[in-house]
């Protein structure tokens, strides 16, 4: 629910088993930790600006289940979340990310030049290359939970930063609602612009409110660089290009994230991150590093092979449609990008993307020759 | 409690954070604690209301007309008794600009008392909804005596089915938009209690949502009996749809022409509905089942919202004094494409609409057709308008049929003087 500490008095007139929402339809990480007793332990806790844990769940509630992804069901309202209601938090977070623990520390490494190789995957296959995360700005409340004014101050800060970058990353924002529907339809078939909210894990969490109020999006010259501005979260960060080379993505990427946040600083923000869960997002699928690092790749003789979900697992790997996570695969071309995003580095998760995507390749190569590729199974990662 | 989250922010730090806000925010005078965790009351007074205030510019809805800097600079940070926020009545007018068919409310109220709270928006809108109603002058008149209907039998070659409706709210629960899971589900249980006291022809069964199979639900949504899955985003942003399908359900009787809704748009809906033009049964019908549901929820110590200001209350302003609307579905194959037909049914006061509700468009010669009217006039009033307007309609088709030429008649008065 949006900015204000709605709900919590009313709801404490009835017992915390009257409150508990029905999850038995539910197949997401909301709905399997959640228990009635840990709901009558949170049901009456709330953040400093008013977050309550009904507010955490609801898109869990409102969506049982994705037919294609195990979805988190849970979103921060702001930086505290995470600590007020670490009880439930802290077990999806165990569960979403590969066992991460509650006492785990989590490293950040954004030194491109840590990358071996990545400057070669053969663009016969891999179409396009790509590295996103997000960042939100510390004392501001995230998307599902700030007012109008809190979101124009989060647009009006990246306008200002984004304006001082130059070279190759000088460009220029385009607000949302000043668009035009051309424009607006142009960038998004370019892969470049965020849905208009229809997704309901979006919606039902509140954050399509007031869409398309302080939304925007900044893009470099070249258009191989790109921010957007209060989607999911307050700031998403991508670097894209077609073709395979991914070390020239991530250097970019590298370069220019670490100057946006030293512009940031300048102006006396930091972005919200503590060694624990290291960059603090909106969704907690997102914590950690929040990148996703992904090609857009031709895997139509391995996309079809019963072990293609077997190889995808040991690489750490998971595939998506190329319209995006809530799309299905078009014609053999897959997005395939990295599964994981907390308890490994920036440069952790992008070797594995090129490390694992040359072994795709190599295998597609090999189904199209005709042959096994059963020695290039790769261990589990 | 130390986390890794707490900051010290220095007075420098603070001075840079305010001037970086920019246009609108307090630079000086301003009370911050020494942490940059705000609190949501901090967080009020470091945005004012010229900060929040929704960007209207390309809005057409009456709370989009309607809502002035000044007034929600007063009505910003009061809250109603349950702690709705007047952001949270106008979260759907924000998000939904307009409507390609009908030219929407833009807010809804979360409890009754948001009526009176939030007077200085909800009084204007209302005004504008409803035809110059002016709920601090005027009283709304009740009326559910149904025998003084006259010429409530259509002609069936036209008529097609004929249906009314209305809306009624249990006081001292909020509504759709604001209430908890447990408040929801406590609407339900005192509404099915009270339907299980039914008798005679109005005996029926309640089927909740959750438990209905895909393929009843769609037979119930086929028959024109059930209400859609909460997709029109009006619903969706004024947070109606939270916890689908909880507490949500269908009673109907055994005959199928007795329906009550429960917690879609409103806490109940009650529907008595026939195929065929015997909209004057229809209306008895409806009023009987009114009056022995409110009886029987009486005998428990529940009532209905309603006041004499605006009638019965209910969860979108449109559909306050009577939540009535009467309708048919009516085959005009000639009048439909008769230039004049959109004056005609506007001098009557009759909206046309599409055989699918109110997001459908018109397939066909078939339209459903029903009073536009819902406050400042009584139940027997609108469905006795909403009476002879259809049967000045089918009286111009058969003109129209003939080759005769047929009459725009004068515009009715709006209110009883």
């Amino acid at each position: 629910m949006p900015f204000g500490n709605t709900h919590n008095k009313l709801k404490m007139n009835y017992s915390a088993e009257q409150e508990y929402p029905d999850l038995s339809q539910h197949n997401n990480h909301m709905a399997k930790v959640l228990t009635p007793e840990m709901y009558a332990n949170l049901r009456d806790k709330e953040t400093p600006s008013g977050f309550t844990v009904d507010d955490v769940i609801q898109t869990g509630i409102d969506n049982p289940g994705h037919p294609f992804i195990m979805t988190v069901g849970c979103v921060a309202g702001d930086e505290e979340t995470y600590e007020v209601f670490k009880e439930l938090l802290d077990p999806i977070i165990e569960d979403r990310h590969g066992g991460y623990k509650a006492s785990d520390k989590h490293k950040t490494d954004l030194n491109p030049d840590n990358l071996v190789g990545g400057d070669d995957l053969d663009p016969n296959y891999v179409l396009s290359s790509r590295v996103r995360t997000g960042r939100s700005v510390r004392g501001f409340c995230l998307p599902p939970h700030c007012s109008r004014g809190e979101r124009r101050a989060i647009e009006n800060m990246a306008i200002e930063s984004l304006a001082s970058l130059d070279g190759d990353l000088n460009g220029q924002y385009y607000a949302l609602k000043n668009m035009t529907d051309d424009e607006q339809q142009q960038l998004i078939d370019d892969h470049f612009l965020f849905d208009k909210p229809v997704s309901p894990l979006l919606l039902a969490s509140g954050m399509g409110r007031d869409w398309p109020d302080g939304r925007g999006i900044w893009h470099n010259d070249g258009k191989t660089f790109l921010v957007w501005v209060n989607e999911e979260d307050h700031l998403r960060v991508i670097s894209m290009q077609k073709g395979g080379n991914m070390k020239e993505v991530f250097h970019r990427f590298c370069t220019g994230l670490t100057k946006i946040e030293s512009l940031f600083k300048d102006k006396g923000h930091e972005f919200m991150w503590n060694e624990h869960l290291g960059y603090v997002l909106t969704c907690p699928s997102n914590l950690g590093t929040g990148l996703r690092a992904g090609v857009h790749v031709k895997l139509p003789n391995v996309s079809k092979h019963e072990k293609f979900g077997e190889v995808l697992k040991r690489l750490r790997l998971q595939k998506r449609g190329t319209g995006g996570v809530d799309t299905a695969a078009v014609g053999g071309v897959f997005d395939i990008s990295n599964a994981d995003r907390l308890g490994f580095s920036e440069v952790e998760l992008v070797q594995m993307v090129v490390d694992g995507v040359k072994t795709l390749v190599e295998m597609e190569k090999r189904l199209e020759g005709g042959q096994s590729f059963d020695d290039l199974m790769p261990d589990q990662k | 409690m130390a986390t890794s989250f707490t900051r010290m922010m220095s007075g420098r730090n603070t001075a840079v954070l305010l001037a970086s806000l920019g246009a609108g925010t307090m630079a000086t005078g301003y009370l911050m604690t020494d942490s940059n965790i705000l609190s949501a009351e901090e967080r009020r007074k470091l945005y004012p209301p010229s900060a929040d205030y929704p960007d209207l510019r390309r809005h057409n809805n009456c709370m989009a007309h309607a809502l002035t800097p000044a007034i929600y600079g007063k009505l910003r940070d009061k809250v109603t008794p349950n702690n709705w926020s007047l952001d949270q009545c106008i979260q759907t007018g924000v998000d939904n600009p307009g409507h390609p068919f009908i030219k929407t409310v833009g807010m809804v109220a979360g409890d009754e008392e948001s009526y009176e709270v939030f007077a200085d928006i909800f009084d204007p809108v209302i005004k504008d909804r409803h035809n110059g109603y002016d709920p601090k002058t005027m009283k709304h008149p009740t009326d559910l005596d149904a025998f003084k209907i006259t010429n409530g039998m259509f002609d069936e070659k036209y008529v097609l089915s004929s249906r009314v409706r209305t809306g009624r709210s249990i006081r001292g629960l909020s509504l759709p938009p604001c209430c908890s899971r447990s408040e929801r589900r406590e609407v339900e249980r005192v509404t099915v209690q009270a339907l299980a006291g039914l008798k005679g022809d109005l005996a029926g069964r309640y089927y909740s949502l959750g438990d209905m199979t895909e393929k009843e639900q769609q037979q119930l949504i086929d028959e024109h009996f059930l209400f859609d899955k909460p997709v029109s985003p009006l619903l969706t942003s004024a947070f109606m749809a939270r916890d689908w399908p909880d507490a949500r359900g269908i009673w109907h009787n055994n005959e199928k022409t007795f329906l009550i809704w429960v917690n879609e748009e409103d806490h109940t809906r009650v529907i008595s509905m026939e195929k065929g033009g015997n909209m004057k049964r229809v209306f008895e019908r409806f009023c009987r089942g009114l009056q022995q549901v409110e009886k029987l929820i009486q005998e428990r110590g529940w009532e209905f919202m309603w006041n004499e200001r605006l009638g019965y209350i209910l969860t979108c302003p449109s559909n306050l004094g009577t939540g009535l609307r009467a309708g048919v579905h009516i085959r005009l194959p000639n009048l439909s494409k008769d230039p004049r037909f959109g004056k005609i049914l506007d001098n009557m006061r009759l909206q046309k609409r599409g055989t699918g509700g109110v997001d459908s468009a018109t397939t066909g010669d078939t339209f459903d057709i029903s009073n536009n009217d819902r406050l400042g006039k009584s139940e027997v009033e609108l469905v006795q308008l909403l009476v002879d307007g259809v049967n000045y309609l089918i009286d111009c088709e058969k003109k129209l049929e003939r080759g005769q030429d047929i009459k725009v008649p004068s515009p009715i008065t709006q209110f009883r003087k």
